[in-house]
């Protein structure tokens, strides 16, 4: 034994185990947001369970199983709860999810195991996705046509229901495309025609003519803005024309009108394929459908887009600005204290905490620079900020700062793995050194460009902190891309994954029912910066074993 | 750097003239220099940062300043002055006489504009005159006959044509008629406060003795006028010989000065006023001059003759709340008037002599002292934007320009123990906005600054130990083939997002922790145990089987021994609860041991933040360990060294430099980060060290703070302050990593 200590054993087995340690934290970590973030999808069975408390009074609960917990006996009996025979040291403790909303108050209810009499799957409970209120579940009864009830039974009421969703989920669509993109074009061309004129009037240029034209303009935009209006609210009417009658699980029956609607899905009678099917259309729904009820359900799309947008363009203001200082420091300067300090700075840089570049990008960009913007530019919207707001160009700006350092440092060392013989070789042929870096250097050093690049990417893709002062907002009405002249709004504010995670996550109403998205959207944003993780080591092992094959 | 390699010399390029040439060369030239200012860029950068930062923060230490506007000479000038004052704009200033008489003049032509008289009943004379706090611009009349009349000064703001016009008027807020307040007895004395329909009077009757009335105004219901109730009655032996008498505007307290002694009477309930408290000011033969009251009325001002200034304010102890001397301010000469601003803890003083200071009372500051052609002052105000000073002397009104954007903000107030209106002792708090006016900013960054660290140290406690073991075996003792993979998996945790860290941390983390603690403490124990155990048992195991593994491969064999303590723990918790700390682990901390506890905790944050800097340490320790040239080790080995010795005596001494460096690195990261503690804590701003209690660092303070604060405002140049002292943090920390990794590498190359 004595001996074994003495060796040092013990120590180099702790050792070992720090790495094991860590090694179970990153992939427990990263299995744990993919089975809770991937299992949102998967259509959970609805149970039916008839409840009796300790008081004798009965109640039918009909949801999914969200949950369950061992709580010692006693905790229950300190918190003031009794039993009418000691149930044991534990009991188990279900969290369900009952939907609902409008009618229970609580969505979510904890039930105890001793309450429960018994527990079945009725094969014709109905799940009803809804835009409002969260789920719905229920036996659906009878379809309501136009104020009529249809006389139908058993198969028939499932197939007419599903007849009657689809036909006002698709007037539906149609009255939120005519809402967005032609009234949304309309009220675009509205502001646009105050502002030309707000401008010619502080040029002093507006003549009653010019002031005449603008009204006549504004007068048909309005004129058409009342046709696509009455439109809209006749598409509105015909969505809502028929409803549905369910059974809920008080034994009364609600009705629902239908343009509330979305899909109605009977997950207890699913096999293991369907399940699949209906688990990739929630994945499907999730990355392409916009957020509903103050983000906690519906889908992540405009966060998505937002992110990528973002990280684009700040992808095309770092790649020049990196790829140049990092050829500067390696190609071009000298050995000096210069060069020692602009190192120390690019170290720094990449360790400044992110906050910091928030407060500079504030200040600097949103207030000073924007600010000017709109004193020069924008006149005629003050005092309204244009750019003198936070908005996805700052964003882009700020991150663009604080990816610096990753481009350099990347690009750099693809630049020092090249074989000096490459640039004597060219140099010696009279090339000059402009030449030689244009046309050796910089294709050779491109796919360490490349792999800057993308590291940069995945480190703007999770950056939260310094966005939430200069840029992104919790619900952006428009997207920074739309079919209204100039086509992209760089001053615009932008949806973002990271910053929807902190928002759903921390800030909804009911972060119980918001916490699987909350784990879907993690997953998302995981898979995208692992992969392009991945994806930069990759690169880089690549060009590694390239260059070293080019040496010999 | 090595590769680096320069173009021939410039015999060669002669040989080549010709226009094309002149172009490559120009063209060569160009990309020089357009890449050498690009690769500076970096550096400007980082210098733009730092001093933008610095130029946002120089305005809260810069001290005030005034500067004459005009002087308006008044007529009337036989009349004392009660009060003087100015609009918002400060295009119109006014002055009271003692009699009533208000007289408004223009600052841009010094012409009196208008002049107004109050209306008295016939055969009443004015016997006293009062004026109310600064922001009500009010003053009250006391008459022979026993009534008072309340009188307001207005501006209304018209914009005909689009121009502002600004026009004076009076306001009677309880009606031009005066109000009864003693039937016969001429009010001497007078003083008044009104708020909320209700209003106090106190004066002294012929006597000398003090006596308090207060109406409550109620509307009729049928007539919609206000009807008064008054509640009439005699302080009793209050002292004949003050010379002045202070109302607060809660309806609560009468301050009554005399030379040497200030009473408190609370008058409260106006049937029984009561003595609160007898102050002795005289401070040895100092005489007190001037008593007056701060913004928000919490505040009492007294000052001396020989120019010492006071601040009293009422402090929680055991008789009750009772007033305590707070701090000095010493003016160089003896102060003969006194302004306080309307909402902030700003006041003015003048001396004798025409010296002029400006003081504010939370950060202990003088702003501004000159002196000016204002000798021998009679009245001053404030103008309701505290941008100008109204100081009447010479016969004249003097107006100053006030710039005193940001007197709360000093080196005392951010980083000392201050001692804030209401609060029993100095304290460090942060509390930077309230729903009220006059509200008294606390901007003290230490319990931001001591969050900041106290998050550091928790996560460097969990993160240091691990990942410097991890980048020892990984560098030292692990197989190249699993090295290669594992390396890039634990490095790959430097690229979640720390939002994602963040919210594990506080939704699912937390309430894990919450319901396990005692599996928690468990697996604290039995982790290295369960190490050192498998560890024995290995080494005890025949040959044979050992190899079948080979020994490194030990991280592996260890992943299953770890998951089942961990699952174990987790699983033993509640029947460790149950048998020792009766079956609710969290209540036993709160009630039997007194500990507070957060289900937000340091330790949740410490697991999570270690969590995040875990990568950090360990890539660059490992590759400070694994860079230590090989012969060193291979040396120290032939000499018969074991592995371990090897290790602690001959690798770890070279790379400790690079090891030091990589802690430094972490520690930058983690005094930095934001989101991990923007979630995982309460973000209360306390300074405690207990691990079941969280903190509010100064990062996630500027994130929670930022969006909502006003831009210029010292609010907004206090974050800033907050985001250049992170920036110093981590410049410091990171250049001693950058410096120490620098030295090492040459340290290497050499060996």
């Amino acid at each position: 034994m004595g001996k074994w200590v003495k060796s040092g054993s013990p120590w180099i087995w702790m050792t070992g185990g720090a790495v094991s340690i860590s090694l179970i934290a990153v992939l427990g970590l990263l299995l744990l947001i993919a089975w809770r973030g991937l299992s949102y999808f998967w259509p959970a069975d609805i149970y039916q369970w008839q409840l009796e408390d300790n008081n004798g009074v009965k109640s039918t609960l009909i949801g999914e199983i969200y949950d369950r917990e061992e709580v010692p006996t006693e905790r229950l009996i300190s918190a003031g709860h009794k039993f009418n025979e000691h149930p044991g040291e534990f009991v188990t403790r279900y969290l369900v999810k009952t939907g609902n909303r409008e009618f229970v108050g609580l969505d979510f209810r904890w039930i105890l195991a001793t309450d429960i009499v018994s527990r079945e799957k009725p094969e014709d409970i109905a799940m009803f996705e809804r835009t409002k209120n969260g789920n719905f579940y229920g036996y659906p009864v009878a379809v309501i046509e136009d104020g009529q009830r249809l006389s139908l039974d058993g198969e028939q009421i499932e197939t007419s229901l599903e007849e009657h969703i689809e036909r006002s989920v698709d007037i539906g669509e149609q009255a939120l495309k005519l809402q967005k993109s032609e009234i949304g074009s309309v009220n675009y061309a509205l502001e646009r025609l105050r502002l030309k004129e707000r401008g010619l009037e502080l040029d002093g240029k507006l003549t009653p003519e010019l002031k005449a034209d603008l009204d006549a303009q504004a007068e048909q935009l309005n004129q058409d803005y009342l046709v696509m209006e009455k439109d809209l609210f006749a598409l509105r009417d015909e969505a809502a024309r028929d409803s549905v009658i369910i059974r809920d699980m008080r034994g009364e029956e609600v009705t629902l009108k239908l343009d509330s609607v979305l899909d109605v899905s009977y997950v207890n009678r699913m096999n293991s394929f369907d399940k699949v099917v209906h688990w990739f259309v929630g994945i499907g729904r999730f990355v392409s459908h916009d957020p509903r009820e103050a983000n906690t359900e519906g889908g992540v799309f405009p966060a998505i887009f937002g992110t990528v947008f973002m990280v684009m363009l700040m992808a095309v203001i770092v790649t020049p600005f990196g790829v140049i200082a990092a050829i500067y420091l390696h190609e071009y300067a000298k050995k000096g204290p210069i060069t020692k300090m602009i190192r120390i700075a690019v170290i720094n840089l990449a360790g400044v905490p992110s906050i910091v570049y928030g407060v500079f990008g504030l200040g600097f960009f949103v207030y000073m620079l924007g600010g000017s913007l709109d004193q020069l530019f924008y006149p005629e919207a003050l005092p309204a900020p244009t750019f003198g707001s936070p908005g996805v160009i700052w964003s882009a700006l700020t991150l663009a700062i604080l990816t610096l350092p990753v481009v350099i440092v990347s690009t750099e060392e693809g630049l020092s793995r090249i074989p000096s013989a490459v640039r004597q070789g060219s140099l010696a042929l009279g090339a000059t050194k402009f030449e030689t870096l244009w046309r050796i250097i910089i294709p050779m050093a491109s796919p360490a460009i490349m792999t800057g690049l993308i590291l940069a990417v995945a480190r703007a893709a999770g950056e939260v902190a310094p966005l939430m002062l200069v840029g992104v907002v919790k619900l952006a009405p428009t997207l920074p891309i739309d079919m209204n002249f100039p086509f992209i709004h760089l001053e615009r504010k932008f949806m973002h994954l990271g910053f929807h995670i902190y928002d759903v996550g921390f800030q909804s109403p009911n972060v119980e029912a918001a916490r699987p998205l909350v784990y879907a959207t993690s997953f998302l944003l995981v898979s995208v910066i692992v992969t392009l993780n991945l994806t930069a080591i990759s690169v880089r092992n690549h060009l590694r074993e390239k260059f070293r094959s080019l040496e010999h | 750097m090595e590769s680096q390699v320069s173009q021939p010399g410039s015999e060669t390029k002669s040989l080549l003239v010709s226009r094309r040439t002149n172009r490559r060369a120009f063209t060569d030239k160009a990309a020089e220099v357009g890449v050498t200012v690009g690769g500076t860029m970096v550096f400007v950068a980082l210098l733009l940062i730092f001093f933008y930062l610095l130029y946002v923060i120089k305005p809260i230490f810069d001290g005030a300043d005034v500067e004459p506007v005009s002087t308006i000479s008044y007529q009337n000038t036989d009349v004392a002055t009660l009060m003087v004052g100015s609009d918002e704009q400060n295009e119109i200033a006014y002055r009271v006489t003692i009699d009533g008489q208000v007289d408004f003049y223009s600052v841009a032509s010094k012409q009196l504009i208008q002049s107004f008289n109050p209306p008295l009943p016939a055969g009443a004379t004015v016997v006293s005159s009062t004026k109310a706090k600064p922001n009500e611009q009010r003053f009250a009349l006391g008459l022979s006959s026993g009534e008072a009349l309340v009188v307001g000064v207005d501006f209304g703001v018209t914009y005909p044509d689009n121009v502002r016009t600004i026009t004076p008027r009076l306001r009677y807020p309880l009606g031009e008629t005066p109000i009864m307040v003693d039937e016969g007895q001429p009010l001497n004395n007078l003083v008044f406060d009104y708020i909320d329909s209700r209003i106090g009077f106190a004066y002294q009757d012929n006597d000398g003795a003090w006596k308090l009335n207060r109406l409550e105004g109620e509307e009729n219901m049928m007539t919609e006028e206000i009807e008064w109730y008054s509640d009439l009655a005699v302080i009793e032996d209050a002292p004949k010989e003050a010379f002045t008498a202070l109302m607060t505007p809660d309806h609560r307290q009468l301050i009554l000065p005399t030379s040497g002694k200030i009473f408190i009477y609370s008058i409260r309930d106006t049937d029984t006023p009561s003595l609160l408290q007898v102050i002795d000011v005289k401070d040895g033969s100092n005489k007190v001059s001037n008593v007056s009251l701060l913004a928000g009325a919490s505040s009492v001002l007294v000052n001396y003759e020989d120019g010492t200034i006071s601040q009293y304010f009422q402090v929680s102890s055991r008789n009750g709340r009772l007033y305590q001397k707070i701090r000095d301010f010493e003016i160089d000469s003896p102060v003969q008037t006194i302004a306080t601003e309307f909402y902030r803890k700003s006041f003015a003083v003048v001396s004798a002599e025409g010296e002029l200071s400006l003081l504010y009372t939370t950060s202990q500051r003088n702003l501004f002292t000159e002196t000016f052609n204002i000798a021998q002052p009679g009245e001053m105000a404030f103008s309701p934007r505290s941008n100008a000073l109204i100081v009447e002397a010479n016969n004249s009104l003097n107006i100053f320009a006030v710039d005193n954007d940001h007197p709360e903000v000093s080196w005392s107030a951010l980083w000392q123990k201050v001692w804030y209106e209401g609060y029993p002792e100095p304290q460090y708090v942060w509390q930077s906005t309230s729903g009220s006016d006059d509200f008294e900013a606390k901007l003290s960054l230490m319990p931001l600054a001591f969050g900041t660290m106290k998050a550091a140290f928790y996560a460097m406690l969990f993160a240091v130990p691990i990942a410097i073991a991890g980048a020892i075996y990984t560098a030292y003792f692990m197989a190249p083939k699993v090295r290669s993979v594992v390396k890039p998996t634990i490095e790959i945790m430097e690229a979640l997002p720390t939002v994602i860290l963040g919210f594990l941390a506080g939704l699912w983390l937390a309430p894990l922790i919450e319901d396990h603690l005692p599996g928690i403490l468990v697996l604290l124990t039995l982790l290295p145990t369960s190490i050192l155990v498998s560890a024995f048992t290995w080494s005890k195991l025949p040959a044979k089987w050992k190899q079948r593994l080979p020994e490194t491969y030990q991280e592996i064999m260890l992943i299953p021994v770890i998951l089942f303590v961990g699952w174990f723990s987790f699983e033993i918790s509640p029947v460790i609860e149950i048998a020792f700390f009766d079956g609710n682990t969290r209540q036993f901390i709160t009630n039997e041991l007194g500990i507070t506890f957060d289900q937000r905790n340091a330790f949740v944050v410490g697991i999570a933040m270690g969590f995040a800097v875990i990568p950090t340490i360990f890539s660059i320790a490992e590759d400070a360990i694994f860079s230590v040239p090989r012969h060193l080790s291979n040396g120290s080995l032939a000499l018969g060294a074991t592995n371990w010795q090897t290790l602690t005596r001959v690798v770890l001494l070279t790379a400790s430099p690079g090891i030091f460096s990589a802690v430094m690195m972490g520690l930058g990261r983690a005094v930095g980060e934001t989101m991990i503690v923007l979630m995982a804590t309460g973000n209360t701003a306390i300074l405690e060290w207990s691990v079941f209690e969280g903190m509010r660092t100064l990062a996630a303070n500027i994130a929670v703070e930022m969006p909502e604060s006003a831009i210029g405002s010292s609010h907004y140049r206090v974050l800033f302050l907050a985001a250049f002292v992170l920036f110093v943090f981590t410049f410091v920390f990171n250049t001693i990593a950058e410096v120490v990794r620098q030295r090492l590498r040459e340290r290497y190359s050499s060996l």
